[in-house]
């Protein structure tokens, strides 16, 4: 059934777009901001670590 | 180093949004487990037969709650990506951490991998139901990691959400199905009494179930990753991750119920869609729509969670320097951890165009179990190294010791159940996590700034 083939190119030809939007964005990113700023995030914090430290949880 | 004064150090730092909630949480674990409902866990009863399958379901559904326990401690205050690998990193030391770590990616990509591909195989069942066989599954597989793989590069939020919307779907498709069985008039649809018979191969046949009953639960530790993108990652990790194993427990005896009394044995333990088959014997045609739906949700939700997974972890062990720090970049507009999305969609591809499903799989789950093995160990030194009055618990789980030592024991009794199924393949996985220890002790640990990767605001250990 031409139906399904047709199904089948247009999965590929999606596929492709989507992967190729990915990378060009991801390299687009890469030369537009510093490197040192891409990998600045650290460990995160929470709500609760504040509370451990307003209540001394931390010694 | 406090986080405060980090930023104070250095003003131009970006992080992951904080925008997800307890519900985002749930349809973390339970996305990624729920397939297993759909498929997977009937091959338990081809090992153990019916009863064999529901003692699988009900000693997993143990080992897993003491997961979830465990896991919802150690989090509630380890508010960072990584989940399990960081835990290991902060309790144990950087050996066991990047086994974790390396744990955690290939258990994730492998059960993408085995997800995507069973959306390429529904596709192709679909095509030859509709009269058109031999339909190639490979367009489809690509299209469903490529599709994820971009809604996770653009953001956890959207990502979640669709996932919540998609799992609550699958697990609302079950409760259909059990609706449907009419389960108020044993007898009229489910014929347990007919169906039941005793143990077909023994006790070691209920042994060798256990590994297949995993699958009913295989991926809920997920949901520690999101930990960094959680508000109040301190009782929104308990919350979602006590919800799911619930959900998931009531989900898997419902499924245990409504097969057994609609299959035989011999054929529920090698039937590849056991509740869509149920639905089929039903003969309700919205049912079967419901189930179909279900299951083709309940993979692509499996998929999604998978991506978001193993992408925070492989992140995690590159803003450590366990792996190169170019994979722990975020994105400074979407705030996810794009490198790594990226780098892990090729492997993810490879190993689905493998078509080995059971051998992807059983990678994946012994992946997970050496994890949670580590895990009843990380416990115990967890509460002997920061006791409850030393630090802060967003929840703090009952009766230590006796789920860690819990969880070890059906660690090793499934390792046993793994041995006796497929040996050769525990063997192999096991030599390929020494080499790569070898690799990391060798060449990689030299890279790691080893006070750079400690930020938790965290009190001294007791004895150091």
């Amino acid at each position: 059934m031409i139906y399904w083939e047709i199904l089948s190119y247009a999965a590929w030809i999606v596929s492709g777009l989507l992967l190729l939007w990915i990378l060009v964005d991801a390299i687009s990113v890469s030369r537009e901001f510093d490197e040192e700023l891409l990998i600045s995030s650290r460990e995160g914090v929470d709500e609760i670590l504040d509370e451990i430290k307003k209540e001394g949880g931390i010694k | 180093m406090t986080a405060e004064t980090s930023a104070a150090e250095n003003p131009q730092r970006i992080s992951m949004f904080k925008v997800l909630n307890p519900f985002h949480v749930w349809a973390l674990g339970v996305g990624i487990v729920l397939v297993g409902e759909f498929m997977g866990w009937n091959f338990s009863v081809a090992k153990g037969g019916a009863y064999g399958a529901l003692i699988a379901c009900w000693v997993i559904g143990l080992l897993y709650s003491c997961v979830a326990m465990i896991d919802s401690e150690v989090t509630s205050t380890v508010a960072a990506a990584g989940g399990q690998y960081t835990q290991a990193k902060h309790i144990i030391g950087p050996l066991m951490a990047f086994n974790v770590g390396l744990f955690l990616v290939m258990a994730y990509t492998m059960l993408e991998a085995a997800d995507a591909l069973i959306v390429g195989d529904l596709m192709s069942a679909v095509a030859a139901a509709t009269g058109y066989e031999g339909l190639s599954p490979q367009p489809f597989v690509v299209l469903t990691i490529a599709f994820l793989a971009w809604l996770n590069y653009r953001g956890v939020f959207m990502t979640l959400t669709v996932n919540f919307v998609i799992t609550l779907f699958a697990f609302l498709a079950i409760i259909a199905l059990f609706i449907g069985a009419d389960p108020l008039n044993p007898g009229n649809i489910l014929r347990h009494s007919d169906l039941l018979t005793e143990l077909p191969y023994g006790w070691i046949g209920v042994v060798a179930s256990l590994q297949f009953g995993m699958w009913y639960y295989l991926g809920i530790e997920g949901t520690c990753q999101a930990a960094e993108e959680v508000r109040s990652a301190g009782r929104s990790i308990p919350l979602g991750t006590i919800g799911g194993i619930l959900t998931l427990l009531v989900a898997a005896s419902l499924t245990w119920y409504v097969a057994t009394g609609l299959m035989p044995w011999q054929y529920l333990g090698q039937a590849a869609t056991p509740l869509y088959d149920a639905a089929s014997i039903i003969g309700n045609p919205s049912l079967q729509v419901v189930l179909f739906i279900g299951t083709m949700f309940a993979a692509i939700a499996s998929a999604n969670g998978c991506i978001n997974d193993a992408a925070r972890a492989w992140f995690s062990m590159g803003r450590d320097r366990y792996m190169p720090t170019w994979f722990g970049a975020i994105h400074p507009h979407y705030r996810t951890p794009f490198r790594a999305i990226i780098f892990l969609i090729p492997i993810a591809v490879s190993f689905a165009f493998t078509g080995l499903l059971d051998q992807v799989i059983t990678f994946s789950i012994l992946s997970g179990l050496l994890g949670y093995t580590f895990m009843s160990i990380n416990m115990m030194r967890f509460r002997k190294m920061w006791p409850l009055d030393v630090i802060k618990r967003g929840y703090i789980h009952p009766f230590h010791p006796i789920p860690a030592l819990v969880l070890l024991g059906l660690c090793a009794a499934v390792y046993f159940a793994t041995f006796l199924g497929y040996g050769a393949s525990l063997l192999s996985i096991m030599a390929f996590y020494i080499v790569a220890s070898a690799w990391f002790v060798m060449r990689r640990y030299q890279f790691v700034k080893r006070g750079d990767q400690f930020t938790m605001p965290w009190p001294r250990p007791r004895g150091y």
